[in-house]
Order: structure tokens, then C-alpha cells, then sequence
């Protein structure tokens, strides 16, 4: 009830950000939609579906150092490729350490950099990330929501097709799937690795959807004669954005995952350069037992956990924000405005 | 209630229905896939004496699929026979695939179990302590702990743990089920040998899940310590401890279910990377066999059983759910638009 006063209380006049999300994200009235022209719409939801989150992930150290990291491996992905020159046979000595003249992050077994490794096997990285992620969410959205919010027979034979999904043992299953599809550009591989994920979303999202479906504005659109695709549009899907863009992030930590394990095992095929391949040689090659090959190990280990590492920094920083569940111990002991300086 | 186990065990069928009929899809109808590429492979080693017939017949005793039958009759025929338990002949192998994987599947039920308890239960214990000293150095230190080992692929700390305790330390074995000598029977030396050859790849589940599981706890618990009914249970002078366990703890982690699930089909599919490294003959090791050696038959047989063991898992786990879920009798009577 506090929030709902509060969403009243100070509609225009340069809300706060802690303000505009509790307004946008948990309470936003259907009124909102009529008055606004499309334009005004279009600028009020860039500000406080992406604009505002950014800020405050930015004000959190979780936030800042994940950010910050995870823009480092962006610019590897793009920028990185042109600085560095591509891997070659020979480029350098055979295993050459850490910090070797030239050779940054020392050699493999073949001479090849492992600075040029690491860094050419960003973009198929971020491809596959992008592909899987974009693939996981949005067909447990579109799962999640409509199941969630039609009920009845519909929601029956798609959560059993969820469960079946879910159950199933997702590496196993795309090792078998990958053996006889043989992948080969990033962007299938990504969507290929997640095939399954989306399941375990798509039931979070309906648990979700359930109870947003009995709000009053969600009936007021029904009442009004709203199509379903509309009503899951315009009400239900913005409420759980913020949900979502999370799970949007542990989805791409499962394609990384995914990715460098299958890589290493050699199930997927050697088409482009990957942390898990170098992962793969370097156990082949013996630097389990020869301290001195170490560093070739090190290497992809270090560049897999700092990226895992940011993304989670960053699930953690987007939940605390978004999560109405983390306030709500403090909400019912302390007033409104302590509440909302805990944010900043 | 009862109408909740049926509905339980109806999910348990169709989904084993599920994948066998996705397994015959991916071996019978995939243009160039694995059928095409066993009767080349078998054409090509028997020279051209023989009929296609012929070539036939042994692809259907390899893979329990005759290539000439007509879809359904295949479609049939397929499923039965796994139903059996008889997946066909491995072709690398060259032994029934059913052999290979009874002497398998145990060894990776007992690592992924023990697993999976483990890191369930130290996680639900974790995180119970920090909501209970919340904010609290502990509650911090443990927080980062958490966050940093869950960023940490299991893999990865397999290989690590690998490296450091059996090639450097040498304190554990770097691969095989059990000492070369022992025999397998229920005496303690062997025992004893089985469990030290299991440790480090339990040890690299367990490190690598347990903070996931604690920080959901926590949250979880934090959320529910500001409820109006806690204060209403102590007024009301319900000793301490059941307020905790039945109040707080059991609230807590109810809605850690979904993910319970996804973590079992999780673990169970990562035996196959972490048999690999540890070179520790489970199921999963053979189907990474059976993909390098595109050998089909036992690859879509330890496919089936490991998702089996999966469902059964599950199975066991929505049983106990139901147990301490009120909710989980009643049936769903919502209003459909």
C-alpha cells in the first residue's frame, strides 16, 4: 500500500531514481499508457527501463567492477581483434613463461601467442553469448507469459512440454545434438548449447505472471477488450523486465560455460578459436604435471572465471536493485526515505 | 495427495517417452546423420559382396532400427526394445551396450548423489547461518566466498584440484575408479579405495555449487525473518528452535524447488566433463567415448539412462516435496482467459 501513495505522490517533477522504479517496475497504472504520446513513451521507458537500472548498477562496487569487466572483454571482442595480431604456428619460442619479451602471457606447445589465443577467441564468444542468451530468453518469455497468463489447457500441455525440457540433462543432450548436427558458425552453436535452458525460466516467469495476472490494471485491460498479445505487451512483460534482464545475464554465463566445456572436450568442432580448445591442448600437452607449461593452463582458467565472475557480479547488483524481496525486511521496520537511501 | 504422485508419475512416463522418441528422430530421421553413416561404414567393411539386405539386417541388430521398415513400425519397434533394456550392440566396444552401462551407471549415480547432497545441505546450512548474522563479518566473508567459487565452472576447479593433489601433492589418484588389485565387494579396503578415487570429483561439484545454493538461502531466509507472522509465532510463545526450522527454515526453502530440479539434470550432465578429467569410467565417460568414436548405439543408450536416472532423481525429490509443500496437494483452479 506505501508503494502505491508513493507512485501518486510524485508523478512528474524530477522523481528520484530509486522513485522512478518502484513506479515504472512494480506500479505502473494502465492511465499511464493513453496520455503519453508515442514519442514521450518511447523516451520515459528508455529512462527508466534502461537508463535508470544502468545508473544504479553503476553506484553499486558489485555493479561498477562487473561492468567494468565485462566492457574490458567487450572491447577484446572488437577492438582487440584488430590491436593483436592473429595466432600463427611459430610466432614466438615454444613454451615461453609469463611475461616473456613479446609474449605478454608466454606460448603453447606450437609457439602460438596466447594473448592472440585469448584475444581471437572473444568475437565467436560473444556471438555464441548473444545467440544462446537472446534464444533462452525469449522463448521462455514467450512460454513463461502465455502459460502463465492463459491458464486453462494451454498452460497444461506447455508445462508439460517445460518439465520434459527441464528434466532432461542439458550437456548430454547437446553433446548428442552436436554430434550428429556438427555446428559450425558461432550463432547456431549458442543457440545449440542452450536448447534446452529456457525451460527452468519460462517456470519462473509463469510463477511470476500468476500473480501478476490478478492485478487490477491486468483486468482493466480485459474488461477493455485487450488482446492477449497486447495485455502481455503492455502489462505483464515490462512488470517482469527487470527479471528477466537478470536471467538474461545467467543464461549468457551458461552459454560460457556451456561453451568452453564442449570445446574442451572436443565434442564441437575445432572451427574458430576458443578458451576451451586451448583448455583442451594445454591438459593434452602435460601442463597438468610440468610446472613449467603451467602458465598455458593458467591462461584460459583466468580468462573463463573473470568474465563468469563479472557476470555474476552484475546478476547480484540487478537483483539487489530490482529484487523487491531484498527490501522488504528493511521496508516494514524503517521509513520511506531510509529505504530509498539504501539504494544510493 | 494421492492425485499429486499420479500426476508425478504420469511426467515420469511421458517424459522417458519423450526421449526415447527424440533419440529415434535423431538416429532414424537426420539426412546423413547416424544411420546413413553405419551402413556406409558397414558397407564399406564387408566389401561389396553383400545385399543391402544384408547390410540392413546388421544395422538393425547394431541400433534396434531397421532402415527399410516403414516409420511407425521402426518407431515401434525402437521403443519397445529399449523399453527391454536392449539398446543395441556397441560398435567400438563390440559388447551389448546394456553391459556397458550397468557397469557404469552406479559409479555416476554415486558421485552425483553424494554430490548432491552434500552441496544441498552445506548450502541450506550456510546459508541459514548468514541470514542469521546478517550483516555480520562472517555474513560478509562468506557472501564473497560464495560469490567467488560459484563464478568458478566446476570444471575448471576439477582440472585446478587435479593439478595441485594428484600430479604435485599426489595424495589423490589422477584417474580410475578404484586402486589396481581390489576387488569390488563390500570389504572396507575397497570401500576405503573407491571413496578416495571419488573425492576430488565430488570435491569439484561440491565447491563449485554450494554457494549458489547458500546465497539463495540467505536471501531467501533475510526475506521471510520480516514477516509479520514470525513476531506473531514468538508472542504467541512458540519455542525458538521450531520457529526456525518450521517458521523460517522450511519457508525458506521451498522456493529453492525449480532450481533443486534444474541442479539434479545439471550435475548429472556435467559427469560427463568431470569423468573425462578425473578419466573415471561412468556413464559419461562412455558417451564421450561413444561421440569420439561415433559410435551411436551406445551414445543414444547412455543418452536414454542418464536422463532416466535424472527422472528418477527428480522423481524421488518432487516425492519429498510433496511431503513438506501444503500447497503441493491442491489442484490448480484458476480462471482461464
Amino acid at each position: 500500500m506505501q508503494e502505491e501513495v508513493r507512485t501518486v505522490k510524485h508523478t512528474e517533477e524530477n522523481p528520484t531514481e530509486e522513485e522512478q522504479i518502484s513506479s515504472s517496475v512494480f506500479n505502473r497504472s494502465s492511465a499511464d499508457y493513453e496520455t503519453e504520446s508515442r514519442k514521450d513513451q518511447f523516451v520515459r521507458s528508455v529512462d527508466t527501463r534502461i537508463l535508470a537500472p544502468l545508473r544504479i548498477i553503476v553506484h553499486d562496487w558489485r555493479g561498477l567492477i562487473g561492468g567494468a569487466i565485462l566492457l574490458l572483454y567487450i572491447l577484446m571482442g572488437t577492438i582487440g581483434v584488430l590491436l593483436v595480431e592473429a595466432p600463427e604456428i611459430g610466432q614466438g619460442p615454444r613454451f615461453a613463461g609469463l611475461f616473456t619479451d613479446g609474449h605478454l602471457l608466454g606460448t603453447d606447445n606450437q609457439g602460438r601467442d596466447l594473448l592472440s589465443l585469448t584475444v581471437h577467441a572473444t568475437p565467436a564468444m560473444l556471438e555464441m553469448i548473444i545467440s544462446g542468451a537472446v534464444f533462452t530468453t525469449i522463448v521462455a518469455t514467450i512460454v513463461g507469459t502465455v502459460s502463465g497468463y492463459k491458464s486453462g489447457i494451454i498452460d497444461r500441455i506447455s508445462m508439460v512440454v517445460t518439465d520434459i525440457m527441464l528434466t532432461i540433462p542439458g550437456l548430454p543432450l547437446v553433446i548428442v545434438i552436436a554430434a550428429i548436427l556438427d555446428p559450425r558458425t558461432p550463432w547456431v552453436v549458442g543457440i545449440v548449447l542452450t536448447i534446452n535452458a529456457w525451460a527452468g525460466l519460462a517456470r519462473t516467469i509463469r510463477a511470476q505472471v500468476l500473480t501478476v495476472r490478478e492485478e487490477s490494471y491486468v483486468e482493466a485491460s480485459r474488461v477493455m477488450g485487450f488482446s492477449t498479445s497486447g495485455i502481455l505487451r503492455r502489462d505483464i512483460i515490462p512488470q517482469l523486465m527487470p527479471y528477466i534482464g537478470v536471467n538474461f545475464m545467467q543464461a549468457a554465463r551458461n552459454v560460457i560455460f556451456a561453451s568452453v566445456g564442449l570445446y574442451y572436450l572436443g565434442v564441437l568442432p575445432f572451427t574458430h578459436y576458443n578458451w576451451g580448445i586451448i583448455l583442451n591442448q594445454a591438459y593434452g600437452g602435460g601442463a597438468l604435471w610440468n610446472v613449467s607449461y603451467l602458465h598455458w593452463m593458467v591462461v584460459p582458467i583466468v580468462t573463463i572465471s573473470l568474465i563468469s565472475l563479472s557476470l555474476i557480479l552484475l546478476t547480484q547488483s540487478a537483483d539487489r536493485v530490482f529484487n523487491p524481496r531484498v527490501r522488504a525486511k528493511h521496508s516494514r521496520t524503517v521509513s520511506d526515505d531510509s529505504d530509498a537511501a539504501e539504494h544510493n | 495427495m494421492a492425485n499429486y504422485y499420479v500426476e508425478r508419475l504420469a511426467q515420469l512416463i511421458i517424459t522417458t517417452l519423450a526421449v526415447i522418441t527424440l533419440s529415434f528422430a535423431l538416429l532414424r530421421l537426420m539426412p546423413g546423420g547416424p544411420m546413413d553413416y553405419l551402413r556406409a561404414q558397414l558397407a564399406s567393411e564387408m566389401g561389396s559382396g553383400r545385399s543391402s539386405d544384408e547390410i540392413d539386417a546388421i544395422v538393425e541388430s547394431y541400433v534396434s532400427v531397421n532402415p527399410n521398415d516403414p516409420i511407425y513400425i521402426a518407431y515401434f519397434d525402437y521403443v519397445t526394445s529399449i523399453l527391454q533394456g536392449d539398446f543395441g550392440q556397441s560398435i567400438w566396444y563390440n559388447r551389448p551396450v546394456s553391459e556397458i552401462i550397468a557397469e557404469a551407471l552406479p559409479w555416476t549415480v554415486f558421485i552425483m548423489l553424494s554430490a548432491l547432497i552434500l552441496t544441498f545441505t552445506i548450502g541450506i546450512a550456510l546459508g541459514a547461518a548468514m541470514a542469521y548474522f546478517e550483516g555480520s563479518r562472517f555474513d560478509t566473508s562468506a557472501t564473497i566466498v560464495s560469490v567467488i567459487l560459484t563464478s568458478i565452472p566446476y570444471y575448471i576447479f576439477a582440472l585446478v584440484l587435479l593439478f595441485a593433489f594428484a600430479y604435485q601433492i599426489q595424495i589423490f589418484p589422477t584417474g580410475d575408479l578404484y586402486a589396481r588389485g581390489e576387488t569390488p565387494g563390500l570389504d572396507l579396503s575397497f570401500l576405503r579405495s573407491a571413496l578416495h578415487h571419488a573425492t576430488l570429483p565430488i570435491l569439484s561439484l561440491v565447491l563449485t555449487g554450494f554457494g549458489g545454493w547458500a546465497l539463495s538461502m540467505r536471501g531467501n531466509a533475510v526475506r521471510i525473518l520480516g514477516e509479520d507472522y514470525l513476531r506473531v509465532a514468538e508472542l504467541r510463545g512458540i519455542p525458538d528452535y521450531r520457529i526456525s526450522l518450521k517458521y523460517v527454515g522450511q519457508n525458506a526453502v521451498l522456493p529453492m524447488y525449480t532450481g533443486l530440479m534444474i541442479s539434479i539434470g545439471f550435475m548429472f550432465g556435467g559427469a560427463v566433463i568431470l569423468e573425462e578429467i578425473f578419466k573415471y569410467p561412468g556413464l559419461g565417460y562412455y558417451i564421450l567415448r561413444a561421440v569420439e568414436a561415433r559410435d551411436y548405439p551406445l551414445l543414444m543408450g547412455g543418452f536414454i539412462v542418464i536422463t532416466l536416472a535424472v527422472l528418477i532423481a527428480i522423481l524421488i525429490a518432487d516425492l519429498t516435496y510433496g511431503k513438506i509443500d501444503p500447497r503441493a496437494g491442491g489442484g490448480e483452479n484458476r480462471e482461464t482467459y
